[in-house]
């Protein structure tokens, strides 16, 4: 087994990696093998892997590569992400990529769909419709075929056929990779200080570019490790991020949070990972259909979901009780309507609960975090002088 | 400073006029009447529904639109942005919400009704979800009804999206609609408004396909916000609507047969230098002023894209009386904003080409980004398909911060130029050689 410090190193090295070497490497080992890229938020990656397809995460360039013409598609009021997406179409990262999804989250990444059927890239560009309705006989039916469309498209890619016995197979190892990911969570509810925020991230962010089973084993690996202490406990405070779930936070943001004092305690950072509340069924005659289901009744609170009779502002409360949170941090990409215009009812449910909350906004490829490290240090300060 | 001109108007303008005032006379007294109200959106709007129910229908996003052009806009936005709406989010939603913090004066200086019920007729702008999120929160214990609109990602509208629609009309609109209303759905009477319907939707589309006369009888535009179409929204299905858009078809035949020009708010066009198909909404804050800048030059708009945001029917759609609710998911489904990309560059070069434009121009809204993303692609393509000259401004639906009228005065009269020459060029090179 790696070392804790080993395992982190390379998760942080696939997890930036925009050229997807490990991706690519793994397609060319069999030519049924496919590539299918997805954006933010979730994407039941499930049923790509059940058809020998590597769902990709392409979470945006952050402050990892210099966007030289993808600037030249945005105007200046346009968040950031669609700008590293498009300059990574145009630089040839994404050639080996037989297909890109694009789950339904906001009117920009549904329009950088079009981009891309526009500029003909991959063999399929599929914009991937989320329900709205949320009762099995209407918004299920309506899934269900949005997930057959998929299904088509990379049959048609690789000729491979959707097999129950494979469905299941691969529902239980994604469930599987959510427990795990979910136990590391719960062990930094009580260690924060074994492994910090940024180190979680990397090792959450590096499953979506890689298989699940290997990353299953690093996770495995990484809560062995994180059984012995680690590190030292610090009078930081407790905190939940909240509006980071489509374009990402550069790493130097996390750190800087953590650096004024502040233990990420639960973030929505790579919320498609997380997604589904628990297990899906893995023995089912109808694995689609469970697929289904988890996500009409599993589903995680998001500004993705029409949440009228669950309001998220109440689930993100129970969320920082659950977690023991001492505050929350707004922290949203600029331009991001869904996260932006959900965020003064979130505060208010936050303000209702007694619990304490700042909010900032940020570019995923944001250089100076002077000015947040003060705002998060002072919160911190305030939160334990005064709370 | 000099008194503002008093502005020039058609019969139809004045018929208008006197259509929406009694629409909000009566939304201000809708309390008292016992008439229940729905707060909906232009895009994707179930209006025969909602009134075949004997409902109102409230815009939110023509209060947002009104308030910008009567100068209200910017007070509205500022204490949405008091109550924690960020300066990125869009100006529509926070006129709004504003406008509801200070009392919910609708356009005409009423009082407008609290809702009775919220349609979410979430059609082509991901922003209606949450800003119907927040109304919810505004106006506790008023009943939601959600329809969920299906993208046109693969370019068409399949039976499977048209039966998801019409399942949550039956179970969850509908329903919610009796009970408001406490009037039982009525199929005949619905029926009955979309005869109507596609009767005004067939003056609509002669109205203004007229544009492709030399000179264009009206601005596709400009006029097209102004006068020609609001009243399809909220009169669809009446005979009102009919009515008015019969009267409207009367004026721009004989305006054609005049050889006339568009009516701006100055009078006349007098000579039509530059026909142009415009992509994206226009600033409303500034409405008068930024429309000036293009009839000062003698640009006529021949066709728009914003114009379509309530329903594309110049590709062919109608309501049918036939199949009254699977038309209505077909009309939700074929809304402008509701198409993908490559579909919106498809029309846009069809109206480029048959409505004989000199060139293509973009305003991109700032707080719009079901418009805006893309845009630049969308340009790219035309150029490259149309070979026509393209344009590019920027400013905001209803936030006067974003309109900067030197700038875009500038950058016009830049574009403007370059048509003059192309203009030029062109002729010469129609000359026969000497």
């Amino acid at each position: 087994m790696n070392s804790l410090e080993k395992l982190i190193e390379e998760c942080s090295k696939q997890a930036f990696d925009l050229n997807f070497t490990h991706a690519k490497k793994w397609k060319s080992g069999d030519k049924t093998r496919a590539l299918v890229g997805y954006l933010p938020i979730y994407f039941p990656r499930e049923i790509a892997h059940a058809m020998n397809a590597l769902s990709v995460g392409i979470m945006g360039a952050g402050d990892r590569k210099q966007i030289i013409r993808g600037d030249a598609y945005y105007q200046s009021y346009i968040c950031h992400l669609p700008r590293g997406v498009i300059e990574m179409a145009l630089d040839g990262s994404l050639d080996e990529f037989d297909g890109f999804v694009f789950p339904a989250i906001c009117d920009c990444v549904r329009n950088l769909s079009g981009m891309y059927k526009l500029a003909g890239k991959g063999k399929f560009q599929r914009y991937f419709d989320y329900p709205q309705n949320f009762d099995a006989a209407i918004g299920g039916v309506f899934y269900r075929q949005e997930l057959e469309k998929i299904i088509d498209d990379i049959s048609a890619v690789n000729g491979m056929k959707l097999s129950i016995e494979n469905l299941n197979h691969s529902i239980k190892l994604f469930n599987k990779n959510r427990e795990l990911i979910e136990k590391i969570y719960d062990i930094r509810q009580e260690y924060p200080w074994r492994l910090s925020a940024l180190e979680t991230y990397y090792i959450v962010r590096a499953g979506m570019v890689i298989t699940v089973e290997e990353h299953n084993k690093i996770l495995e690996d990484v809560i062995s490790c994180l059984s012995a202490d680690r590190g030292e406990p610090m009078d930081n405070i407790r905190v939940v991020i909240s509006g980071s779930f489509c374009e990402q936070p550069p790493a130097g943001l996390i750190k800087s949070i953590e650096m004024a004092g502040c233990y990420i305690v639960d973030d929505d950072f790579l919320l498609g990972s997380r997604w589904i509340q628990g297990s899906v069924a893995g023995n089912s005659n109808n694995p689609l259909g469970e697929l289904v289901s988890a996500y009409l009744n599993k589903s995680t609170f998001s500004s993705a979901v029409y949440d009228v009779g669950n309001p998220k502002g109440k689930r993100l409360v129970e969320l920082a009780k659950k977690r023991k949170a001492d505050g929350v941090i707004f922290s949203a990409a600029s331009f991001c309507d869904p996260a932006l215009l959900d965020r003064p009812e979130m505060q208010k449910e936050c303000d209702a609960a007694g619990i304490p909350h700042i909010n900032f906004q940020y570019h995923e490829n944001t250089g100076q975090f002077k000015v947040i490290k003060e705002q998060a240090g002072t919160f911190s300060d305030s939160i334990k002088l005064w709370a | 400073m000099s008194e503002a001109k008093e502005v020039i108007k058609e019969k139809s303008m004045l018929i208008q006029k006197e259509m929406l005032a009694k629409l909000f006379r009566e939304l201000s007294t809708a309390k008292e009447s016992g008439k229940k109200v729905v707060y909906t959106f232009v895009p994707g709007n179930l209006t025969e529904l909602i009134l075949s129910f004997d409902m109102l229908p409230v815009y939110p996003e023509i209060n947002a639109l009104q308030s910008g052009m009567r100068k209200k806009s910017a007070a509205y936005i500022r204490d949405a942005e008091k109550i924690g709406f960020s300066e990125d989010v869009c100006t529509y939603v926070k006129c709004d919400i504003g406008m509801m913090l200070n009392g919910n004066s609708g356009p005409t200086g009423e009082k407008l009704p609290a809702p009775d019920l919220l349609l979410l007729s979430y059609t082509g702008c991901y922003t209606f979800m949450k800003w119907f999120e927040n109304l919810e929160r505004l106006y506790p214990g008023v009943p939601v009804a959600m329809l969920h609109t299906p993208y046109q990602e693969d370019g068409k509208i399949t039976a499977d999206q048209i039966a998801y629609m019409v399942k949550q009309m039956k179970e969850d609109v509908i329903p919610k609609m009796e009970k408001v209303s406490g009037k039982k759905f009525d199929l005949p009477r619905l029926s009955k408004m979309m005869e109507n319907s596609a009767k005004s939707e067939d003056l609509l589309v002669k109205i203004l396909e007229s544009a492709k006369n030399k000179p264009s009888p009206i601005d596709a535009y400009f006029a097209g916000v102004y006068y020609i179409g609001p009243l399809f929204t909220a009169f669809r299905g009446t005979q009102e609507a009919v009515d008015y858009y019969n009267e409207l078809y009367k004026e721009v035949q004989e305006r054609i047969r005049l050889g006339l020009g568009p009516v701006t708010p100055e009078g006349e066009l007098k000579e039509e230098r530059f026909r142009l198909v415009v992509e994206g909404p226009p600033n409303w804050t500034n409405f008068r002023e930024f429309w000036k800048i293009f009839y000062d030059m003698g640009a006529v708009i021949v066709a728009s894209s914003y114009t379509k945001v309530g329903g594309v029917y110049d590709l062919g759609f109608r309501h049918n009386p036939k199949e009254p609710l699977e038309s209505l998911a077909r009309y939700c489904m074929g809304c402008y904003t509701n198409m993908n990309l490559p579909q919106r560059v498809q029309l846009l070069e069809k109206y480029v080409r048959e409505y004989k434009a000199d060139g293509f121009l973009i305003n991109s809204i700032k707080s719009c980004n079901s418009f805006s993303a893309g845009q630049l692609m969308i340009m790219r393509e035309l150029e490259q398909r149309c070979g026509v000259p393209v344009g590019f401004i920027e400013s905001d639906l209803v936030d006067p911060r974003y309109f900067s009228y030197a700038n875009i005065k500038n950058r016009l009269e830049s574009y403007f130029q370059m048509l003059e020459q192309r203009k030029i060029i062109l002729e010469r090179e129609s000359q026969p050689a000497q």
